[in-house]
């Protein structure tokens, strides 16, 4: 396939690798970024007007559910990542837990078969750290790194026997592989649905406490100090996490933590009135973790946005509050949401907003990707940064919309997204 | 005023004047059933569902001679008997009996937040009749209705909930109800069974029994489930009724025309003995008299809430 | 808005006293009436024909109140909540001489309902039906036995009666809802 060169004139760019924010041009010829600054003179196939946008590299998003293979009716590779361009994402790291769950190098192999006929985008391999996900046993972990993972992870759960929580931190850190931790002791969650506290309180649901998060955050942080292994804290929800994990990065320990948009948009108080789509696990918390939230994202605390994208079938969630599924979809609103929320505001600059979506994200995931420096692959997103758009369920690409954030009026629309030098998708 | 609301879902979310306004309304149903004909015409033709998941002949009951003496037609469905048990969702469950032409369906369920999603979901009208821990409005309005018959007022006087607040959908409806109208809320409970942040709603904790019946002018006694203890939390019955249930004795310190309200059914000897149940101070049975007129009430103004043209009258 | 006066206080005040005359025309004993005024303003003009009547005979005549919204045929139609105010019969109806008060007639709607109602409550022996105002436009098969006047009126127009209790003063006035529109 002939790389076509694109030019991208006049928008301004922001790199944070090197912070870099300036009005300038940028080229691409094979697939890479060949030129940036006045590109005045050079000729392109394509030339893209970026006069007044904004032109960042494209997200990389670490913590996306496409449940394929498996529940194909939620999500698949293909329609996932497609989804993902629109909402300006070129990485994916894919979360094992699918049917089979990803925990031996054959189900890596068959998940690489699906990725490589269907993905429109780079999808990344993460394992799991036991096998089925059940806590019991451990993975070949080696042989998952080996065979292309970039982590492990049993999101959805915690692995809660901690002997062998500190053998797959021991042999994770033994072949360098990260270990991304779903933060939960099941014994204090329980059959929580909601936010502990005064909404719980109103709704008459059980509620999920704060402390059932941050004590095993507390617990993995311990055990990667103990272990060396490197570790990231996923969807950080509360307060407690992030006073944790800034004591722990104080100490040098190798943790890294992500967000989700959810947690800096809304508070539990969104569940009032008993919608489903605010049902998500961690639950929406109080109005002070979500102020915790952004000045976590503002310090740097919380190195990275990730949307932890969990397409559910509305049969999962057109039910009973506490029997309907844990989870919204996000790929598509993340961005948006983000600027709307945290740039409009003031809380994050362009540049700590591109550092949180992708030049940090792939550093932890260790891909060359998240930057706009000579030489890089092309993976960017342009944005119209004052274009206001309303989220409809009808206009979603993923094949779930259970989103948090319908009728929601935001800030920041996606016009191209570019992936390995070609323009993938634009409005 | 205007009665605008199509469902009856919750009393949190009521406005004074709408609380005030069933009230009034039930105080005229409560003169039609002393009549010698106990029913009027006004939801003639019909159709009133109760949807019920829960086994409550209690509330069920007296939904069903409500909607009697309004002269609507009534089907009763008990969850083991519909279609549940076969996988059908509450919505499509809620769907098929729309499709039957009912106009008001009844719903108790064990999940907070049934009714409400029945509401979203359908044309008819849908009135909570207890939806798991969360509210259970019209017990709450029949509350208010038989202690603003009692003592006159609901604005300052002191009320006192005594038992499983956790638990209980009767206590937070009340809760809702005398905090709005202006009375003066004590929660009394062990403190295992007091649900995280409820002093929000301006109400008083305490767990001392005394305390809460030294000032009150009513109590509010509710029932005791310990069929639902999974976490093994609650302290025996035996001992449950030597620190918390209400008796004679205890009684005898507390205001003398004290109003003792219990939602029932009565666990005597477990929240409350026989001669308080059966005493001078309690109106327990005029609280399920009281419940038809408010009931009816109910599904009066829910129904009224359709819109349509304005008729000729006079 | 243009409000025409029907009927001035004095000729309001006269009405009452020709109807009552015609009561008692009918039947000079007395014996077994009952007076029954539907809500609003039926109470009101029924209150004056028991004062009347206790002028004229020294006599107090039984009074009930009726409000018939539990038995309007157009609840579910009219789209606002109807406010509900008391019924009050505090006597037995069996084989009583009801004279049934209203201000106003008009479709026969109200009257139906509150003839429903009363059956309801027992089987008296007769109904009779007085109204201070017979505009016309029928719907159902009713007529009055006494009437205060007779005012044609168009189906634009509406006739608003005002007693002295409730309103001020008393007074019949007519109001052309269509220029109000104007």
């Amino acid at each position: 396939m002939a790389k076509k060169r694109i030019l991208i004139k006049g928008g301004r760019i922001i790199d944070p690798d090197g912070d870099f924010d300036q009005i300038g041009d940028i080229l691409i010829e094979d697939g890479l970024i060949s030129h940036r600054g006045d590109a005045q003179g050079s000729s392109a196939d394509t030339v893209i007007e970026a006069k007044g946008k904004i032109v960042m590299p494209a997200m990389v998003d670490m913590h996306v559910h496409l449940r394929e293979p498996g529940r194909e009716d939620k999500e698949t590779i293909a329609s996932g990542t497609t989804a993902a361009l629109r909402g300006g994402v070129t990485s994916v790291l894919a979360m094992p837990n699918t049917n089979p769950a990803i925990d031996s190098p054959e189900h890596i192999e068959l998940l690489s078969q699906i990725i490589k006929k269907t993905a429109h985008i780079e999808v990344l391999i993460c394992g799991t750290i036991t096998k089925k996900r059940e806590g019991l046993e451990l993975s070949d972990i080696t042989a998952l790194k080996k065979k292309g993972a970039l982590a492990i992870t049993d999101d959805g759960s915690s692995v809660d026997d901690l002997e062998l929580m500190r053998k797959a931190f021991q042999e994770a850190k033994k072949c360098g592989l990260l270990v991304i931790c779903h933060s939960e002791d099941k014994k204090l969650s329980g059959d929580g649905a909601v936010n502990l506290g005064f909404t719980s309180t109103r709704l008459g649901l059980k509620g999920i406490s704060k402390e059932s998060e941050y004590k095993r955050v507390a617990r993995d942080v311990e055990l990667a100090k103990e272990t060396g292994a490197r570790i990231h804290i996923a969807h950080v929800s509360c307060k407690e996490s992030i006073e944790i994990i800034a004591r722990a990065k104080q100490q040098k320990i190798a943790v890294s933590a992500e967000t989700a948009p959810h947690y800096f948009t809304l508070c539990d108080q969104a569940v009032l009135g008993f919608d489903t789509n605010m049902k998500m696990n961690p639950p929406l918390r109080g109005k002070e973790d979500l102020e915790a939230i952004k000045e976590g994202l503002r310090q740097g605390i919380i190195d990275a946005i990730a949307s932890d994208h969990a397409p559910h079938a509305s049969s999962e969630k057109d039910i009973e509050f506490d029997r309907a599924a844990f989870g919204v979809i996000g790929l598509e609103t993340e961005l948006a949401v983000a600027i709307t929320e945290l740039v409009e505001p003031g809380i994050l600059s362009w540049l700590q907003l591109a550092k949180a979506v992708s030049y940090n994200p792939a550093k932890i995931l260790g891909i060359d990707k998240g930057k706009l420096s000579v030489g890089s692959p092309a993976e960017i997103v342009v944005i119209s940064p004052d274009q206001e758009w309303v989220v409809r369920k009808e206009a979603f690409l993923s094949k779930s919309k259970n989103s948090c954030f319908l009728e929601k009026k935001l800030k920041g629309q996606v016009i191209y997204t570019i992936h390995q030098g070609q323009v993938k998708w634009s409005l | 005023m205007r009665w605008k609301r199509k469902d009856l879902l919750d009393l949190e979310s009521l406005s004074l004047q709408e609380l005030e306004y069933i009230l009034t309304t039930a105080a005229s149903f409560k003169e039609v059933t002393g009549r010698q004909i106990k029913k009027v015409p006004a939801l003639r033709g019909k159709t009133v569902v109760n949807l019920f998941y829960e086994p409550s002949t209690r509330t069920r009951v007296s939904f069903e001679v409500a909607a009697k003496r309004l002269s609507a037609d009534v089907i009763n469905i008990a969850a083991e008997v519909s279609s549940v048990k076969k996988g059908e969702t509450l919505i499509d469950t809620g769907k098929n009996i729309e499709a039957l032409k009912a106009d008001i369906i009844v719903v108790r369920h064990s999940a907070s937040g049934a009714a409400a999603m029945l509401a979203r979901h359908l044309k008819a009208n849908v009135i909570n009749a207890g939806d798991g821990w969360h509210e259970h409005p019209t017990q709450a309005l029949l509350d208010i209705f038989t202690l603003r018959e009692k003592l006159g007022r609901i604005e300052g006087l002191k009320v006192s909930i005594i038992g499983d607040i956790a638990h209980s959908r009767v206590a937070r409806s009340n809760i809702w109800g005398l905090t709005k109208m202006g009375a003066k809320v004590t929660l009394c409970a062990p403190l295992m069974l007091i649900p995280p942040g409820i002093e929000e709603t301006g109400v008083k904790v305490t767990d001392d029994l005394d305390q809460a019946l030294s000032e009150a002018d009513a109590i509010n006694v509710l029932r005791m489930q310990f069929e639902r203890d999974e976490a093994g939390a609650f302290p025996k019955a035996w001992e449950y009724f030597k620190t918390f249930g209400i008796t004679e004795e205890r009684l005898q310190k507390a205001k003398k025309d004290i109003v003792v309200m219990h939602p029932g059914p009565i666990n005597r000897g477990i929240e409350m003995s026989s001669e308080v149940a059966d005493g001078v101070n309690s109106v327990i049975l005029e609280q399920v008299t009281n419940g038809i007129a408010v009931r009816m009430a109910v599904l009066f103004l829910v129904a009224q809430a359709k819109n349509g043209k304005k008729a000729n009258s006079n | 808005m243009e409000a025409k006066i029907i009927l001035s206080s004095q000729e309001v005040r006269k009405a009452i006293q020709r109807l009552t005359h015609q009561i008692l025309e009918r039947d000079q004993s007395l014996k077994d009436l009952v007076l029954i005024g539907i809500q609003t303003r039926g109470v009101c003009l029924a209150r004056r024909i028991q004062a009347a009547i206790k002028e004229l005979k020294n006599q107090d005549m039984p009074l009930g109140v009726l409000d018939i919204t539990f038995y309007r045929d157009d609840l579910t139609a009219i789209g606002s909540s109807p406010v509900v105010k008391e019924t009050n019969i505090e006597f037995d109806l069996n084989d009583k001489r009801i004279v049934l008060i209203d201000d106003v007639l008009f479709t026969g709607r109200t009257i139906r309902a509150a003839l429903d109602e009363i059956m309801d409550f027992g089987r008296p022996k007769t109904i009779e039906l007085l109204v201070l105002i017979d505009r016309g436009h029928r719907q159902l098969p009713i007529r009055p036995d006494f009437v205060g006047k007779n005012i044609p009126t168009s189906l634009e127009e509406s006739v608003e009666v005002k007693f002295q209790e409730s309103d001020g003063s008393d007074e019949v006035t007519i109001i052309n809802r269509q220029e109000d529109k104007r």
